[in-house]
Formats: structure tokens, C-alpha cells, sequence
């Protein structure tokens, strides 16, 4: 630049006299204007692409997981007739029997809402789940006292059907499904005229457990976002003392030697390990040689701890560079030991710094899928909950991020639906998490 | 070098406090304070002048062992205060830091309240049983620190919140909690403006009538109003001690004179 500026300087001493009017913009001020309106519109441009990509993510996120959160049920009213309850736990097959039930109050639902079926009741119950007998079942054996009256059952509908009452099934599909026929339409269409079959928010899809591929319609997210909870808490419980207490050390007390310079460069190494190396070290380390439970929350929490350290201690040790060393001096300087200047002043200063990167660093770990499938934690959960609180750290589970890839990974497009659907969750929980980091470090910053 | 005709001034000092014999200051391999020996009277005011960079501050720190905290940072030579080395192997530096407090040259008050921060020395130090000595010390530190009418009524408020000046009145009087025989100031006015500077000169000259006080700081004219000896430092050398009115009438050396009539520095 001064290059181009100094022969012109040199070479017209006379015109260098008289001053050019400020009113007016000289060229070269022109061209370094245009390059700064340019350089704007490219930082403007950068950033819209950006909006564009995540406004597209979430809205293919929503659009598609949305639904996950409504589920069909067919309500109808069961007589638990006490003969036919204990005929049916004599049968081998108990299930069959309650089919048997329930196809004939569904069928005396219909004709009561005079709704002509023309079909025989063990092909009608195909709008109903498989799971429909298993959970009167259920519904029998925890209320005896109930033998004898007529309980209404809000049964789940087959997928197909809330498939149909979603608009992802439509006739012209069904002629290559054996699942059911249009003939099944005409009837579910009836039935929604007559308030028999309708949509409701599905609080088992958020709290309960997963099911088999022929049975999306029950699968639900909530034994392995316990999972995910079990091994958060072994995360924080590990990592937070363990990465504050190393930071701590390696940035106030260490010597500064070839030693720590080493220690240094291998954290910084070890937080861009691929999360997948330390899936297969902690199979070797944790359930090979240590012989911990395969698929317990305990095991994936001790990987995804290995793997959170680095993070907690880049982040920390950058929080305690960043309190001022002033600070420091006026501590040692009124006689405070090294320790406490360090627990009393600097700590406190960090703290909103500590807790971003915690939480930021178990955020990361909530995500992480690759270690879980190398030490099986997407073990198929489902019956329910575990019995007790330390179960559920040794007892096989699954955790949110990997249920969600199972899902994706099953045929059945119903099932494609509560991938989404997990997402979804997955994504509150992270932003919960991440508005939690926000509002703590509010809490706790101070100016100085 | 060093055996100025300062030193032999020194002999109508009263007593002496603190006594540095050969002192050397090594960070790795720069040689950053030279043999320098010297008497530091007690209940008066020393000042270290210097250029930028001739080591005062460094010396100052060897007072407190503050230069600990600096790795590559290496003392050789013995410094005594009322007779005892303060680099003897036994002596922890936390108990000399309480006999030998320190203000720094930028007011760095806690970012807690101005009672909690007078009131953390004589904690940690374990000075008071009950809440009613703290409030006294509280309140007597800050009266002696001449800040007590201005802040009594917000001793909740932050100390941060304070002014320049006020805040290192705060870290003054922060520094007399813990009782302390000796304080060193590092340029304590250098971020104050005339008016705060005036108010910390005019406490450092009433502090001396309880406390020994050392001070480094750039301008001369502090120097010669505050201080009773002064000790001038070039490239490391201390290069003549005397009282304050000898060194400005009547240096004995030319450095000493070239610096304080403006020739450099």
C-alpha cells in the first residue's frame, strides 16, 4: 500500500500544496469503502446461508417428528367377565383369549355406533395393536376388584391406522401391505365420524419403553432417557471433582517443567480423540478386564467420562487463566497460603467458567452415540423401569441418542417417525441444559 | 559499588528494621538486582526511585518473598527483618507475608464486600474469636486507612465499587488488618489521579508513626514529599541511599544526579 502512495507523493511536490477539498471522496478512499460494503455483505451472506441450513434442519426435525407426539387410540368398554379371565389364565396362549375379548367388545362398539364391519373380528382387530391384549392383561391382573364391571379401555390403534390418521398411509400403499386393506379404512374413517378412534398426546412415547418392530405404535423413549440420566450423573459425579481437581493443579500449583508441558499437550490430544476410541477402550478396560455389567449405565458413564475430561479441563483451566492475576497477588499478599488464595478468590472467580464447561462437556456427552454401540448400551428395553434406583445403574439399558439410531435403523416407517420424535426430545433436553449453563454462569459472574 | 557515602548517611538512622546484605536476583539467566545491601530504618518512610526497570519493584518483592510465586525467579543473599533471615529454610513466607504486607500498583480490592475485604486477613490469620472483634478491626482499619466516613454507611456494597482512590485506601487499610510491622507499596498512586494521590500520600505519612513503610514509586516529587530516606536503583545497582532532602539537594553520585534533574529516565 505505502508502496503505490510514495512515487505519487515524490513525483508532485507542486499539487502536494494545494489541499484537496474534504467534500469531496477520492478514489483511493472509494476503493477501501467498496471493499468494507463488499466484505459486509459477504459476513451477511455467511450468516444467512447458516440461518438457512438451521431453519431447514429444524424445520425437516419438527415436520417429521412432530406426529411422534400424538398417538391413535380406539376407546372401548370392556366386560371383564370373571369365567373368561380365568379361562384365559388357564390357556396356554394367554393373550389369545383377551383377543378374543376384546374383539367382541370392539365388535359391539361398532354396532353400537352402527358401523357395518362385513368382515370376520379376528381381521378387524388388525386396527388394533398387538400389544391391545397384553395390556388389558396387564390392566386384569392389577385390579382384581374389577371382575365383573365394564371398564372403558382407551386402546392404541395399529400402527397402520395411525399411520392413516397422520396421512403417512394411504390407500393406494395398503395394496402391497398385508396389514391391512382399504376395507380397514372405510371402517377407521366411520369410526372417526362416530368420536370411536381419535388422536391424543402420547405421554408413553416420552416415558415409556421401547417395543418389538411389529409393535412401533408402543415404543416410547423414556427407559433409555433414564439410561441417559443414569449415566449423566456418573459423567458429573466423576469428571467435575476429578477435571476441577486436575486443572487446578496443572495451572496454579505444577511446576512448570518438560513434565507438565507433556501432561499439557496430551489433554489437548485426547479431547480430539474420535468418542469411538474410547468406546473400544472402555469395552477392553471396563468389561473385559474389570468385568462390569455389559449395557449398564455404570460403564457407559465411565467412557463417556474418560471422554468428557479433556473438555472439563481445557475449559476450567482456561476459566482460572482467565481471573486476573491481581487477584492472586492481593491474596499471598495479605499472607493467604497458595491454597487458600486459590479456594477462596480465584475458584469463585472461575466458577461461571467451570460450570459453561461442565455442562457444555456433558452436553457433548449426551450426544454421543459411537462409544454406546461398542459397549452394547443399546440393549432393547422393553418391559419398564428399573426396580430400584442402583438397578438402574448396573441393569442393561439403552440411552437416548442410541435409541434413537435403533429406531432409525428399523423398517417399519413408523418407526422413522419416533427417531424423529427422539430428536425432538433430545434436542429440549440439550437446550435445557445449555439455557441451565447460561443462567448459572448469570448467577455466578461477578465483575472485578 | 554499593558502599556509597549513602550507606554511612545511614548511620543516623534510628534502628533498623529490615537489613539486606549482597542480595542477588536471578530470572533464569538475566541478572536483575546486584549485590545490593541495605538498611531499612523502621517507622519511616523508605522510597525506592529508579528508571523503568532498574529492579526496585523486584527488590521490593524479595521483602516479602513475593518473587516466590515466580518460577524461574532465583534470590541469593540475606535479607533480615529485626534480625532473622526471611530466607531461612524454616521460615514459611506465609507467616513473613502477615508481618509484611504488600499494596500493589493497581487498587486489586476482592470482588466481595468491603467488610469481607478487610475482614478476610485477620480471618485466615484466625486474629479474632467473635464477630464484635471483627467489626472493631473492620472499623479501625478503615478509620486509620481515612476511609471509614466515606464507606461506613455501605460496608455491604462491593469494594469494587469504589473509586480509584478509595479502592486503594481499601487495600491499604485491607493491608493494616493484619497487623502488620511493614508495608511495601508498589507505586501505589500510579493509577490515581492528583486528588487520590494527595489523600494516599497524606495517609502513608500518618501510617509511619505505626508501621514501617517501603515504598517504589516514578515520581520524585512523591518521593520527596512522603518519604524520610530515599534509595535511588539504576540497571540493577542500588546506587546511593541517603535522607530524602541529601539524595535531591546534594547527590553524591552523577547517575543519581542525572536522573533526578531529568537527564533520563
Amino acid at each position: 500500500m505505502t508502496d503505490a502512495i510514495l512515487p505519487n507523493v515524490a513525483s508532485a511536490p507542486a499539487s502536494a500544496t494545494k489541499s484537496r477539498s474534504l467534500l469531496e471522496v477520492d478514489s483511493h478512499t472509494r476503493r477501501r469503502n467498496a471493499a468494507e460494503t463488499r466484505f459486509r455483505f459477504y459476513g451477511i451472506g455467511a450468516v444467512l446461508i447458516g440461518l438457512f441450513f438451521l431453519v431447514a434442519l429444524l424445520w425437516a426435525i419438527l415436520s417429521n417428528g412432530l406426529t411422534a407426539f400424538m398417538q391413535t387410540s380406539i376407546s372401548i368398554d370392556l366386560h371383564l367377565d370373571k369365567a373368561a379371565i380365568e379361562s384365559a389364565e388357564k390357556s396356554v396362549v394367554k393373550t389369545s383369549k383377551y383377543n378374543e375379548m376384546i374383539g367382541a367388545a370392539l365388535e359391539e362398539k361398532l354396532t353400537a355406533a352402527h358401523i357395518e364391519t362385513g368382515m370376520p373380528v379376528k381381521d378387524l382387530m388388525k386396527i388394533l395393536s398387538s400389544g391391545a391384549a397384553s395390556t388389558v392383561r396387564a390392566f386384569v391382573l392389577d385390579n382384581p376388584d374389577k371382575y365383573g364391571s365394564t371398564v372403558p379401555f382407551d386402546l392404541l390403534a395399529s400402527s397402520r391406522v395411525d399411520g392413516y390418521l397422520k396421512d403417512r398411509v394411504t390407500r393406494e400403499a395398503l395394496a402391497n401391505d398385508k396389514n391391512l386393506d382399504a376395507a380397514h379404512l372405510d371402517i377407521v374413517d366411520a369410526m372417526i365420524k362416530a368420536g370411536v378412534i381419535a388422536k391424543t398426546f402420547n405421554w408413553s412415547f416420552v416415558f415409556g419403553s421401547d417395543a418389538s418392530d411389529s409393535r412401533p405404535e408402543q415404543a416410547g423413549i423414556g427407559v433409555s432417557m433414564l439410561g441417559s440420566l443414569y449415566m449423566m450423573l456418573v459423567v458429573l459425579v466423576l469428571s467435575l471433582p476429578i477435571g476441577v481437581a486436575a486443572s487446578i493443579y496443572l495451572e496454579e500449583f505444577a511446576p512448570k517443567n518438560r513434565w507438565t508441558d507433556v501432561i499439557e499437550v496430551n489433554i489437548a490430544n485426547l479431547a480430539a480423540v474420535p468418542s469411538i476410541v474410547f468406546g473400544i477402550l472402555g469395552l477392553a478396560a471396563f468389561i473385559q478386564f474389570a468385568h462390569l455389567p455389559q449395557s449398564a449405565p455404570i460403564v457407559g458413564g465411565l467412557v463417556l467420562t474418560l471422554m468428557t475430561l479433556p473438555t472439563i479441563i481445557i475449559s476450567t483451566r482456561a476459566a482460572l487463566k482467565a481471573v486476573p492475576p491481581s487477584i492472586r497477588s492481593a491474596a499471598l499478599g495479605i499472607g493467604a497460603s497458595k491454597m487458600q488464595s486459590v479456594f477462596h478468590h480465584v475458584l469463585p472467580l472461575a466458577m461461571p467458567g467451570i460450570l459453561t464447561g461442565t455442562i457444555i462437556g456433558l452436553a457433548q456427552a449426551l450426544g454421543e452415540t459411537a462409544p454406546l454401540l461398542l459397549i452394547g448400551m443399546v440393549g432393547f428395553i422393553a418391559s419398564n423401569y428399573p426396580a430400584g434406583v442402583a438397578d438402574g445403574f448396573f441393569s442393561p439399558n439403552s440411552a437416548m441418542p442410541a435409541q434413537i439410531y435403533e429406531w432409525a435403523k428399523r423398517a417399519d416407517p413408523a418407526f422413522y417417525e419416533r427417531a424423529w420424535g427422539g430428536i425432538i426430545i433430545l434436542l429440549v433436553v440439550l437446550m435445557s441444559m445449555n439455557i441451565l449453563a447460561i443462567l448459572l454462569r448469570r448467577k455466578f459472574e461477578r465483575r472485578w | 559499588m554499593t558502599q556509597m557515602p549513602g550507606t554511612i548517611k545511614a548511620a543516623k538512622m534510628t534502628d533498623t528494621k529490615i537489613s539486606a546484605r549482597n542480595v542477588q536476583v536471578y530470572y533464569g539467566d538475566t541478572h536483575a538486582i546486584k549485590d545490593v545491601n541495605i538498611e531499612i530504618g523502621s517507622r519511616a518512610v523508605t522510597a525506592f526511585i529508579g528508571p523503568s526497570g532498574c529492579g526496585k519493584s523486584t527488590f521490593l518483592r524479595c521483602l516479602n518473598r513475593m518473587n516466590d510465586t515466580i518460577d524461574i525467579c532465583r534470590v541469593e543473599g540475606n535479607i533480615d527483618l529485626d534480625g532473622e533471615d526471611i530466607y531461612d529454610s524454616r521460615v514459611d513466607p506465609v507467616q513473613l507475608r502477615a508481618k509484611v504486607g504488600m499494596v500493589f500498583q493497581k487498587p486489586n480490592p476482592f470482588p466481595k464486600s468491603i467488610y469481607d475485604n478487610i475482614a478476610y486477613g485477620p480471618r485466615i490469620h484466625g486474629l479474632v474469636r467473635k464477630k464484635a472483634e471483627l467489626d472493631e478491626i473492620v472499623a479501625s482499619s478503615l478509620q486509620k486507612a481515612g476511609l471509614w466516613n466515606e464507606v461506613k454507611d455501605r460496608l455491604d456494597g462491593p469494594g469494587t465499587g469504589l473509586s480509584g482512590g478509595q479502592q486503594q485506601r481499601l487495600c491499604i487499610a485491607r493491608a493494616i488488618a493484619v497487623s502488620p510491622e511493614v508495608i511495601l507499596m508498589d507505586e501505589p498512586c500510579s493509577a490515581l489521579d492528583p486528588i487520590a494521590t494527595a489523600k494516599v500520600e497524606e495517609l502513608i505519612d500518618e501510617l509511619r508513626e505505626n508501621f514501617t513503610i517501603v515504598i517504589v514509586t516514578h515520581s520524585m516529587q512523591q518521593a520527596a514529599r512522603v518519604s524520610q530516606r530515599t534509595a535511588f536503583f539504576h540497571m540493577g545497582n542500588l546506587v546511593e541511599i541517603g535522607d530524602t532532602q541529601d539524595i535531591f539537594t546534594n547527590p553524591v553520585d552523577k547517575r543519581t544526579q542525572d536522573y533526578i534533574t531529568g537527564r533520563f529516565g
